[in-house]
This record gives C-alpha cells, structure tokens and sequence, in this order.
C-alpha cells in the first residue's frame, strides 16, 4: 500500500473536470486506488463519487493504492494535484 | 460520399411528383423537342425587356415566366405583325418559357418556339405563387448533395444519424429502436441535402428500396410491412450524429459531456457523440437517451454544464466554511 498526502492548489477544487482527469489517469493503472478526505474513502475510478468528496480550494486529501504498480499510480494521480489540473 | 452531377432537364421538371402546396401544376404546351433541354440554375426571369426589344443582360439561361404583363404585350406585337423581336429571343437558348394564370400566346409565338426548340409551359398558379414555389422545388434540387453509409432515424423527434464502420451493429440498433417505437428514415445509404445552407435533410437514396432493412442472419425485411407505416418516415432533418465504434480500452471517452463534440458535414457543423459498443451495453438505450438529453440541450438545460455549476458553487460554500470556521481538522 502506498500512501501520499496532497492538498488541493486550484481555486475552483474538484469539479467534474479534474475528476474526469483523475479517473481517466487512475484506469490506466491496475492498482486499487482511493481518495480520502477525513474519514471518507472513495474509489478514485468513479467519477461521481470523487465529486461527492466535495474537496475545494486548500483541502488536504490522502491517495492510497495498493497492487502491482501502486508506486507509479499514485505518484501520476499527484502530479495532477501539484499541475493544478492544468488550471488557473 | 459522392456527389453526383446529373442533368436536371426541362423534362424532369415536368416529371416531378410534388403534392399540395408544392405541386407546379405544369404542362407542355409547345416545343416539346426541346424538352430535353437542361435547367441549369434555380434561378427565375421576366423577359419583359427583351420582348420591348433590350437584350443587354439578358438572363436566358433562367427560366423564362411570362405573366399578364408579358403576355398582353405578346398580344401587342403579335396584332401589330412584329414578330422580328421573338425570333431574337429564340435565338437564345432558354430552358423554358413558362406561362402563368393558364395563360396562351398566340401562334405567332407558338411558330417561333418550334422554331427555336423552346419547351412552352402552361400552369394554373399566378405568377408570385408559381415563382415562389418554383424556386422552394429547385433550390432544394440544385442544393449540395453528399450520401452516407449509415442509418437515419427519428428517435423523440430527433433526426439521429448512426454511423459506423459495417458489422458494429449499426442496423441491429435501428430494428431495436423501430421495435421501441421510433421511425425509420433510411438505412444503409442516406442521401444528404444542405438546403438554406445551414439545414441538413436525410432521406433515401432510392424510393423503391426505402425502408428495406439487411439484417446479419434474416437478410432483406421490409419495416413498413412488419412495423407499421407509423414505423416510416420519408425525410428527416438530420440533428445528431451518433458513431457507434468497437470499445478501444486505450482511448479515452467522454465522461461528463460538458466538451461538445461536433462533425462537419456540407459545410454544417453538427452535434456528434462516440459510443462505444461492447457486449452487455445496451446501445439502444443509450441512443434513446442521446436523444432526449439533446432535446433537453436544444430546450436551454444543458444536463453536464448544470451540474458542473452546482458542484462548483458547493465547493466554493465549502470554501467559505473553511475560513470562517477557521477548521484544519480535516485530516
């Protein structure tokens, strides 16, 4: 299980557009991979529920994923957190 | 995609099978060797200034209407014994002379024609009614034309074209969406129309085949008999396009729809969706709902830019909470 800690850097938080980013990069990978924000975990393959996190402007999030290539998954799902998802 | 350049002869005119409010109501009444001439533009004229004799600009290559006007003053020369000025006029080769309110000219008129091999035609209509309906028929003959594989349906009101390469179940999906009630326009080979240059209208490419379906295993059906004629349709506005394509797990599809797509075809652009096609999706159903969503788009409700909206105004109260509250106690 690989764990890293991110916080959100775009103004507008996760809206569908990042969230549609963040799926589309965490199905390449075969890993299982998880948001969370506080005490809420949500598959980071569905989009709905990564927008239910309701995570804006400044919240820290946590990726987890565990499986064969869980090191490059997580590290790809951090870097769109730290591109700002090619926002602002 | 072709785009056939077929000769569109006086005769042809004549053939046409419009109804009502679109019928031409036409018949040769002289020159009939000439009614192989060919129609060139949709175009109309007035010959009253080459009758009186004024032939700078003259546009013969339209066709020729003559009403009242042009005919009292046919009478004119035709009493006075100056027929000089017809045998100049039918030394241009005009498609047609047309001859509104049942209007005759006289022999003089019919002699110079023969002479000339101009087709002479007779209608009922005034000349203001026969001239606008005459352009509404031939605009609609002489605008760009293009065919394409695929299959146009009426699904809620939306002309929806599906396309695709062969074998993707393109035909399958139609048969289902007739089978839930929607109508069929054409199948294989639709016939495009770009009429006022910004609408699109499908049809198909051959009146005697239409509404034959080939379906893998059943061979040739034929839709009106087995569905009903409520399962037909002759043309459609084309409003959507829908590519149905094999599931490509390395390509990336669109999961909120919030970016629109489009696809040009004769120079209009228009609305497409990719759908994938893999077993245990049921394609008509999701066409079914391609088709109401856009109908909800055309209505003003944008289903993905809505809910955007709303997600983003929540995490902007969100925010606000945030600092007012002061809280670092999310993790």
């Amino acid at each position: 299980m690989t764990e890293l800690t991110v916080s959100i850097k775009n103004r507008a938080g996760i809206h569908a557009r990042p969230a549609a980013l963040i799926v589309q990069t965490a199905s390449k990978f075969g890993s299982s991979i998880w948001l969370e924000k506080g005490s809420d975990r949500i598959n980071a393959k569905s989009i709905m529920g990564i927008i239910t996190l309701g995570a804006s402007f400044g919240t820290p999030l946590r990726i987890l994923a565990e499986g064969k290539d869980e090191e490059a998954a997580a590290a790809a799902i951090q870097a769109l957190f730290e591109a700002r998802f090619e926002e602002d | 995609m072709s785009t056939d350049e077929k000769k569109f002869t006086v005769l042809d005119l004549l053939d046409l099978d419009l109804k009502e409010q679109n019928a031409l109501d036409l018949r040769c009444i002289g020159g009939r060797k000439g009614l192989s001439r060919e129609i060139t533009t949709p175009d109309l004229n007035r010959p009253g200034l080459a009758l009186s004799g004024y032939y700078d600009s003259f546009a013969w290559n339209r066709l020729q209407i003559f009403g009242r006007g042009e005919n009292a003053y046919l009478k004119m020369l035709d009493e006075a014994g100056r027929t000089d000025n017809l045998q100049k006029l039918f030394a241009y080769p005009m498609p047609c002379c047309i001859f509104t309110h049942n209007l005759s000219p006289g022999k003089s008129f019919f002699a110079a024609a023969e002479a000339g091999d101009c087709p002479v035609l007779q209608t009922d209509l005034t000349s203001s009614e026969f001239s606008s309906r005459v352009i509404r028929v031939l605009s609609d003959i002489f605008a760009p034309q293009t065919t394409i594989h695929g299959v146009l349906l009426e699904v809620y009101g939306i002309g929806l074209l599906l396309t695709g390469d062969s074998g993707v179940g393109k035909s399958e999906t139609a048969l289902e969406l007739i089978e839930r009630g929607h109508r069929l326009v054409a199948d294989d080979v639709v016939d495009i129309r770009c009429v006022n240059g910004s609408t699109l209208m499908g049809q198909g490419a051959n009146k005697v085949i239409g509404h034959h379906m080939e379906i893998r295993g059943l061979g040739i059906i034929n839709v009106t008999h087995l569905f009903g004629v409520g399962a037909i349709r002759d043309k459609k506005q084309i409003q959507l396009v829908c590519g149905l394509e094999e599931w490509d797990s390395n390509k990336v599809y669109d999961r909120i729809g919030t970016e629109e797509l489009t696809t040009e075809i004769l120079g209009v652009r228009i609305a497409k969706l990719e759908i994938p096609v893999k077993p245990g999706r049921n394609i008509p159903i999701i066409i079914e709902t391609a088709a109401m969503n856009e109908r909800l788009k055309k209505m003003g409700y944008h289903s993905a830019k809505e809910f955007n909206q709303n997600v983003l105004r929540w995490l902007e109260s969100e925010n606000a909470r945030a600092l007012y509250f002061n809280r670092d106690d999310y993790l």
